[in-house]
């Protein structure tokens, strides 16, 4: 070994872990992993946040509930045989004429008013994230093609993102509808309801994707480690996505959390609207729209309590993308 | 010259020190502990006098002089010590009077000079506004002020560009505004750091001699912050090595520089490649300098010290006195102290040290037969001399047997005219920058050619359009005599391209980060199929990283883990990766430290020596293309003015372009030898001058010069573009230092 003798020595403590995560095999680099995301100064801004914790804490009491419903709602409100209209219209339990069985109330048909947030929650996280995911793959992959290529190709998509974002997205998203519904037989406009569903919220937030990616593509492609994958051969679209992509997705991770508590309002509204998820699939955004005919005649758990575990997810999931924001940008920390 | 008489405030002060620092300290208090960024420094500066504190990036120059003037960084703090200004003291002055203090009577110079001055006023507003603060002046005597200011740092026409906007000005004219700015309330102190590090070389040293001059007319002491040991040589009175937060010798310029106590100035000293020094190898001292939180305990340099003893690791040596110099280095504890020393002063005097270095280096060299050859190959200077030269006449002779690229008329332009609308709109020009302009060379096999020139000359230019990362606008590359534009089939010339590999300048941004180590090097062969399986693949890269001098569990981790000059290996491990023949090297060094780049110099030239390769070696740093190159072309402006081997261009340089850049060399030997001062800047490369570029700078020219291009002309084995020397008017190249006792030890 010819050039040993002038290498940079290593620091020690750096080595020793080097080496123990070799010897232990994947456990031991596992648990280094761990060890370093815990010792990480995102970690560390996240401990040091209360109302990110607690934002946190909702969060995941909301995905615990929603993903969980089928296991842990006291009732199975998909269930029609279940429904009982001899328990129609009850109060929270608190109140005079409260029933245990039905914490939170039940609604005009005798559903329980808990389990149904919790299934509701389930439609509208579903509905959240797959319309998130769809926008961003959409934006992504336009942002990384127009940064990355440039030209007339990037003016031309720029150009088109202009023009969505010039509609508001509960337009976008009627457009759809009514699109959708001229369009399909009666028989499937439930079925597909909530595919349009996500495709016209996706569609609405994708340009936010875009208009970020492009520009911290432009950056990174000029960067150095960009045009050694060049000079070694590698094609575009492999250096586009193996070498580009890890790099700008900091900010696109940010985007997308907030962009989740937007899409589950967005949904909300659209539901409410009546124009969303199909009433055999309740979402928070129906139940609210269900109860609210009940609000004036005294029955208010029907829509506060949904209203209030949206407002909840919504604000948590936003606080988290606040946060996730500022400890991604080195600027501010 | 109106010579001002040094402003001092009493007569009396003429000896005590202008600012004395004492124990300094300067802690960060993270969440991960305290950090001592710099650790119980103590020095002095007295009045006139210039200190140059050097050290490599992270010794803590700059906060000691932030600390000084009292712009420390939150949540750095002065932990310990004291800082006296003219016997008073500074450190525990309110902000108030601190604001008063500074511009007034202690004034700073930063690297860049385009963050010191306010590009939303004139040059006239921030000039008055800074007298007007610090000194009792009318608007119009300050502007009188301001104008003479200006006159005195070298600003042609002064009373009309007054009243210009900085973005108005080049570079080096605006660093002169800024130390007119500095100099405006006569201040006793300047505290410059790094003034010159921004600035092109022919530039660095107007400015070193402007700041010199002004210094001496003024009375004003400067300390002088840098981590380039030229500037020092070239400025300072005294000197102060910082290593790792502390002061490792502090002692008159000569002394420091040409005797060397302390093993890292002495390391220092001989890893820095001069113009006028032949070597094989540079000294090297090995590791990089601790980052704070691993600061070792006892001397800080103990890691890297070959001449450590156990009681370095334990105990910390402090500044003691030897001589004239301090020392801080427990070899010059007691008895050693003389020995050492005189055998030190002994060695640096002749100047032969670094060849002992080399020739120790080559014993020690596992290789037998690589030492074997090179004994033979560098027995004698004149052996080596008459080698040069038929090596020389073979390159300028056409024969073609052995060349493996061939770069002719070579041109690249780029248009940076505002978009189309805007054109029409807002009556923008077209403007194309010919960043290349029928560029000839050629490059034998197993050699090295560098290109030299000033920021913006197209060298980089021309590296990425013979890789393929720009299309040329005009002219052939030619790879083994075929025309890399007429190859059609997609994989061949993907097969060619395989060939040769790049190495870029800032090994912060040439890895990715995402990457670990092992998949950074293994892409070239994944990419291109040249290895199968797992085993392989990985045997290879355990391979590279030992032959760049890391370690095999190294592949296992992210770039974030390395240092500069680490994260540089990988990338030479990445290019050497698909076993290239001809390796391209845009600046590979020059992010480095010193001490750093002495190590991957040193790397490059056996890697290059071990596996046969030929390099295209980029680099504005003449002294670095001495070392490292077979051959030299220097760039100005786009087109290339002389070519020849690099003994030859550097000891006798031909054209008037490549003689200013010779001697605007920091002279590190500090022989005090005359030299040609250099003049002007480079102008505009959007609106070059007409015929030749050089013609605004050069003192050789003639009418001819402004109207026609200079054609290359090939005489004495070298190719010159200039009228002067074609018609032969060129006066004889000075010769260089004459160091004879350098290159011949015996
Ligand atoms: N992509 C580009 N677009 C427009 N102009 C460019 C581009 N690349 C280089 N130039 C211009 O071409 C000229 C030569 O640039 P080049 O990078 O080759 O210089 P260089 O000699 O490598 O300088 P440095 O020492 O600063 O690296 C410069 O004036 C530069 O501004
Ligand atoms: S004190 Fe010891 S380790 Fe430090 S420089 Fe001197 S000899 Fe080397
Ligand atoms: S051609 Fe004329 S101006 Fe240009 S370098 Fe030669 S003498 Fe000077
Ligand atoms: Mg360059």
């Amino acid at each position: 070994m010819p050039f040993t003798d002038d290498h940079e020595r290593r620091q020690p403590g750096t080595t020793d872990l080097a080496a123990a995560a070799e010897s232990g095999g994947t456990l031991a680099r596992a648990r280094d992993r761990l060890h370093r995301f815990v010792d990480s100064d995102v970690f560390y801004s996240f401990r040091k946040s209360p109302i990110t914790v607690a934002a946190f804490a909702v969060t995941l009491l909301c995905f615990v509930c929603a993903f969980g419903a089928p296991w842990i709602a006291p009732h199975d409100t998909n269930d029609v045989a279940t429904l009982d209209l001899m328990n129609a219209e009850l109060p929270p339990v608190w109140l005079e004429g409260g029933d245990w069985r039905y914490i939170l109330g039940t609604d005009d048909q005798g559903r329980d008013v808990l389990s149904a947030i919790m299934f509701g929650m389930q439609v509208s996280l579903i509905v959240g994230f797959a319309s998130v995911i769809f926008a961003m793959v959409l934006g992504v992959g336009l942002g990384l093609i127009s940064g990355y290529v440039g030209g007339r190709l990037d003016h031309f998509i720029m150009r088109v993102a202009d023009v969505q974002l010039s509609f508001p997205s509960v337009l976008v998203a009627l457009l759809l509808f009514g699109f959708a519904k001229t369009v399909l037989p009666r028989g499937m406009q439930d079925d597909v309801a909530i595919l349009v569903l996500i495709f016209a919220i996706g569609l609405s937030s994708w340009v936010q994707f875009a208009r970020t990616v492009r520009g911290s593509t432009m950056v990174e492609k000029n960067k150095e480690y960009v045009q050694a994958a060049r000079v070694i051969g590698r094609r575009p679209l492999p250096i586009m996505l193996q070498h580009i992509l890890p790099n700008v997705m900091g900010p696109v991770l940010v985007i997308a959390t907030i962009n989740l508590a937007l899409a589950i309002i967005t949904e909300a509204t659209l539901s409410f609207l009546g124009v969303g998820v199909p009433p055999t699939q309740p979402s928070l955004g129906t139940l609210i729209r269900f109860g609210n005919n009940f609000l004036f005649s005294g029955q208010w758990w029907m829509t506060i309590f949904p209203g209030t575990a949206l407002v909840a997810l919504a604000l948590a999931v936003n606080l988290l993308g606040d946060w996730l924001r500022d400890a991604l940008n080195p600027k501010l920390r | 010259m109106n010579t001002r008489a040094p402003v001092l405030e009493s007569a009396g002060s003429a000896k005590a020190p202008v600012l004395q620092v004492e124990n300094l300290r300067v802690e960060f208090p993270t969440r991960r502990g305290t950090l001592v960024a710099v650790d119980d420094i103590s020095f002095r500066i007295d009045p006139g006098e210039v200190l140059g504190v050097v050290g490599e990036s992270g010794a803590g120059k700059s906060l000691t002089g932030a600390a000084i003037i009292g712009l420390l960084e939150p949540p750095g703090r002065i932990a310990g010590g004291r800082i006296l200004f003219a016997g008073e003291r500074i450190d525990t002055l309110g902000r108030q009077e601190m604001r008063r203090l500074r511009g007034r009577h202690i004034a700073m110079i930063f690297q860049d000079p385009l963050t010191s001055l306010n590009p939303l006023y004139t040059i006239a507003h921030q000039l008055i506004e800074t007298i007007r603060t610090h000194l009792d002046m009318s608007e119009r005597a300050a502007r009188k002020h301001a104008i003479e200011l200006l006159f005195e740092v070298g600003i042609p026409d002064a009373g009309k560009r007054v009243d210009e906007y900085p973005h108005q000005f080049s570079g080096g004219m605006r660093q002169r505004v800024v130390i007119a700015l500095a100099l405006a309330a006569h201040p006793r102190l300047i505290i410059a750091d790094e003034p010159t590090t921004a600035l092109d070389v022919s530039i660095q040293a107007q400015i070193i001699t402007l700041l010199k001059r002004l210094c001496v007319e003024h009375g004003t002491s400067v300390m002088l912050i840098t981590h380039d040991m030229g500037v020092i040589a070239e400025t300072a009175d005294r000197v102060a090595v910082m290593y790792a937060g502390r002061i490792a010798e502090i002692g008159a310029v000569q002394q420091v520089i040409l005797g060397a106590m302390h093993p890292y100035t002495h390391g220092l000293m001989g890893s820095i490649p001069m113009i006028d020094r032949d070597m094989d190898h540079l000294v090297q001292i090995d590791g990089a300098m601790p980052r704070l939180t691993e600061i070792p305990p006892g001397c800080a340099f103990s890691p890297r010290c070959k001449e450590a003893m156990p009681t370095c690791f334990s105990e910390r040596p402090d500044l003691a006195r030897v001589g004239d110099a301090k020392v801080a280095c427990w070899l010059f504890e007691g008895d050693e102290k003389t020995g050492r020393r005189s055998e030190e002063a002994n060695a640096a005097g002749k100047g032969s040290d670094p060849d002992a270095a080399r020739l120790e280096a080559e014993a020690n060299s596992d290789i037998a037969d690589r030492a074997k050859e090179r004994a033979s190959a560098g027995a004698s200077d004149i052996d080596r001399k008459t080698d040069e030269i038929e090596g020389r006449t073979a390159t300028m002779a056409d024969g073609t047997d052995d060349i493996l690229v061939q770069v002719s008329d070579l041109a690249r332009d780029f248009d940076i005219s505002p978009p189309l609308l805007n054109r029409i709109f807002e009556g923008g020009k077209r403007s194309v920058v010919q960043a290349v302009d029928r560029v000839d060379f050629s490059i034998r096999s197993g050699r090295t050619f560098s290109l030299v020139g000033e920021s913006g000359c197209g060298k980089s230019t021309v590296a990425r359009l013979i890789v393929g990362l720009y299309t040329p606008s005009g002219g052939r590359i030619e790879f083994e005599g075929r025309d890399l534009a007429r190859i059609d089939g997609r994989g061949e010339i993907e097969g060619i391209r395989k060939r040769m590999q790049m190495i870029f300048q800032d090994p912060y941004a040439s890895l990715n980060p995402r990457w670990r180590v092992e998949d950074i090097i293994a892409e070239p062969i994944r990419a291109g199929n040249l290895l199968q399986g797992r085993k392989a693949i990985d045997a290879r890269i355990a391979e590279l990283l030992v032959q760049v001098g890391l370690s095999p569990l190294d592949g296992r981790k992210f770039p974030h883990e390395f240092s500069g000059g680490q994260r540089q290996r990988i990338s030479i491990a990445r290019a050497l990766a698909s076993r290239p023949e001809f390796l391209i090297c845009d600046e590979p060094t020059s992010a480095l430290d010193v001490s750093v780049q002495a190590q991957i110099l040193n790397l490059m030239k056996s890697l290059q020596k071990e596996l046969g390769l030929t390099c295209l070696f980029i680099s504005h740093d003449l002294a670095v293309v001495r070392h490292i190159s077979d051959e030299v072309g220097v760039m100005y402006l786009g087109r290339l003015v002389e070519w020849s081997d690099a003994a030859t261009i550097f000891d006798a340089p031909m054209h008037p372009y490549t003689r200013m850049l010779r001697d605007a060399i920091p002279d590190l030997k500090m022989t005090g030898q005359d030299r040609i001062p250099v003049a002007g800047e480079v102008p505009s490369p959007l609106n070059p001058p007409s015929g030749c570029h050089f013609h605004p700078r050069c003192p050789h020219v003639e009418e001819r010069c402004r109207r026609e291009i200079p054609q290359s002309t090939r005489r004495d084995g070298r190719l010159v573009a200039c009228h002067a020397f074609e018609e032969g008017r060129l006066p004889p190249s000075k010769s260089s230092i004459p160091d004879d006792s350098i290159r011949n030890p015996e």
